[in-house]
């Protein structure tokens, strides 16, 4: 993908520094409460939130369960109980609605690191493959629901960088700081958005849930787009900006509808011309200089 | 897949998409060999590690645990431990030590109330049924009762006492008149809590609660002890059911009880067939 170092720069000039990062500093605060949640426990002894990202309780009462690892453990050959179905149920619907991969940009503790990997090659100019195809992580979604059934075992959860490192936090690291090293060191040299868009089973999971999300981002000026490419540049998962962006003049309505959108809203912040925006997706219609609005279908 | 453009879709030879999709399973299938071997190795449990109560067999524990830590969090003694990358442990299972920190028992179970995925069994309502371990005293050479020394520690520390552990009063043969008071565990009551490991006064317990299959033996199942069998039926099962009256040693009969035998001249004969007299009712 191309690397632009400038990204965003032009943004900064128009908007200043906060406003073309709002979004990227919404994001990194909600990552920093939700961990701050979870540890004012064990630091702190307020217990409003406990356990991981695996499973947790909200307040002794709210159940929330990781729904991907609720479906290998049944795979195994156990049935859950009732609480852990409920957190799974609660947890489902609320990224069907926002949008599957809000999990990845706004709660998962990776993706700090595989930002920082992607921001260190921007800012240096690191020019790193990225051959590894992004439909891969539907076969490490697959591998990762099959080997529990054939073995027993939830075999991801051995390496998987997601729950280790946010396990870790809370319930001491071990070694897992090795693996998310090697996640970090892998986005950095080996491939270019490699973990979080290429190989993660629980991405390309709430990928599928928010198949049918509510919120988007939608290129709602693109009229005004002048080409910086500065969206492509930041974007985790660029693949789905053009059909948006680009895609008028084949009549695609200009709400980002790839489901590996993960609503960060970094084309947002970095956009110049303000063309992206979140919206509802009964709202897929242009809102263009020239004043008229256009619905497209859905 | 779903995010392809589709002014972009290019087209696509069929010798070129069976080899895509075929070198792309084939690296999967490296993937998913690896994941699975290493998975099913590191999931073993050495035995010093126990497992929450309630806790699944230990192949079925690495399949239904996720990994949540809430039975950790929900114990009120913090005696319960998620495994970390590097340990012993399947990583991020549940675990406890027992010569360090041993299970309290709670009469409601909170560990158990906690979990999200029937790891830790939903079945398990009484703390009495669970079966962390089976304490066994492993080593009577250390073990001060074996010496004739009064300890009793893990006898009265037993949560099920008296009945997970007792004591067998023992001779003891170094005195000559004083008795040994042995601890003895019994499988059927123990629970594994690992309470008398924590409390053994030695620098190395000599009791230990191990994972019960490493300990336990099992008697052939064709074996029927008679004795049980006499008693389930109500009477001997075998016809007549005569004590063993016949090659006593020279000079002795049994005694009147019949428990034991007696120094002494024979009775005087009666007359008639002796073995007769002496197996009907009533003789001697």
């Amino acid at each position: 993908m191309a690397i632009k170092r400038s990204a965003g720069r032009e943004a900064v000039e128009s908007r200043g520094w906060l406003g073309a990062h709002r979004w990227l500093l919404a994001r990194r605060a909600t990552q920093i409460g939700i961990l701050a949640l979870f540890l004012l426990g064990p630091w702190a002894g307020i217990w409003i939130i406990k356990g991981n990202l695996s499973a947790s309780m909200v307040l002794d009462t709210l159940p929330l369960t990781d729904p991907l690892l609720l479906l290998q453990s049944t795979l195994s050959g156990n049935l859950p109980v009732l609480s852990g179905i409920i957190g799974a149920l609660i947890v489902l619907v609320f990224y069907a609605l926002i949008g599957g991969r809000v999990f990845c940009s706004w709660v998962c503790p990776i993706n700090p690191v595989t930002d920082l990997a992607a921001w260190i090659q921007r800012r240096f100019d690191l020019r790193v493959g990225s051959r590894m195809s992004r439909n891969l992580r539907y076969w490490v979604l697959g591998l990762s629901l099959a080997l529990p059934a054939a073995t027993g075992v939830i075999a991801w959860e051995y390496v998987n960088p997601v729950s280790m490192l946010h396990r870790g936090l809370f319930f001491g690291m071990g070694l897992a700081w090795a693996i998310v090293a090697a996640v970090f060191l892998f986005d950095l040299l080996v491939v270019s958005r490699g973990f979080c868009g290429r190989l993660c089973p629980m991405g390309a999971f709430y990928g599928l849930i928010g198949w049918g999300a509510l919120v988007r981002v939608s290129a709602v000026k693109r009229r005004d787009c002048d080409d910086c490419m500065d969206c492509f540049a930041v974007c985790p998962e660029p693949q789905v900006i053009k059909p948006a962006l680009k895609g008028e003049a084949l009549g695609l309505g200009p709400m980002i509808l790839g489901i590996n959108c993960t609503n960060c809203g970094r084309c947002i912040d970095v956009c110049s011309k303000d063309v992206f925006r979140f919206d509802l997706r009964s709202f897929n219609r242009d809102v263009s200089p020239e004043g008229r609005d256009r619905p497209q279908a859905v | 897949m779903a995010d392809r453009d589709p002014d972009q879709r290019k087209t696509v030879s069929r010798r070129g998409f069976l080899g895509d999709m075929l070198r792309t399973a084939c690296g999967v299938g490296l993937m998913g060999l690896g994941l699975g071997l290493y998975s099913n190795r590191a999931s073993s449990l050495p035995a010093h590690y126990l497992r929450p109560p309630g806790a699944l067999p230990e192949d079925q524990f690495n399949g239904a645990c996720i990994r949540c830590g809430l039975c950790v969090r929900d114990c009120p003694f913090d005696m319960l431990y998620l495994g970390r990358l590097g340990e012993d442990v399947p990583t991020g299972t549940p675990y406890f030590i027992a010569r360090q920190k041993a299970c309290e028992m709670c009469e409601d179970i909170p560990c158990v109330a906690a979990c999200p995925t029937n790891a830790l069994s939903h079945d398990l309502e009484d703390i009495d049924d669970a079966r962390m371990g089976l304490a066994v005293l492993v080593d009577q050479e250390s073990c001060i009762a074996f010496h004739g020394l009064r300890c009793e520690v893990c006898y009265h520390i037993c949560p099920v006492k008296d009945q997970a552990i007792s004591l067998e009063r023992q001779h003891n043969p170094r005195s000559g008149k004083h008795a040994l008071f042995i601890p003895v565990v019994h499988s059927n009551r123990c629970t594994g809590c690992g309470k008398c490991e924590e409390a053994c006064i030695l620098e190395e317990a000599a009791i230990k609660v191990l994972p019960p299959h490493l300990v336990k033996g099992e008697i052939g199942r064709h074996y029927r002890l008679g004795w049980q069998q006499k008693e389930q039926a109500g009477g001997s099962l075998v016809t007549p059911d005569a004590e063993h009256r016949y090659h006593l040693p020279e000079g002795m009969r049994y005694d009147y009880g019949g428990e034991g035998l007696i120094h002494g001249p024979a009775e005087p004969d009666f007359g008639g067939d002796l073995l007769e007299r002496l197996n009907g009712p009533g003789s001697l």
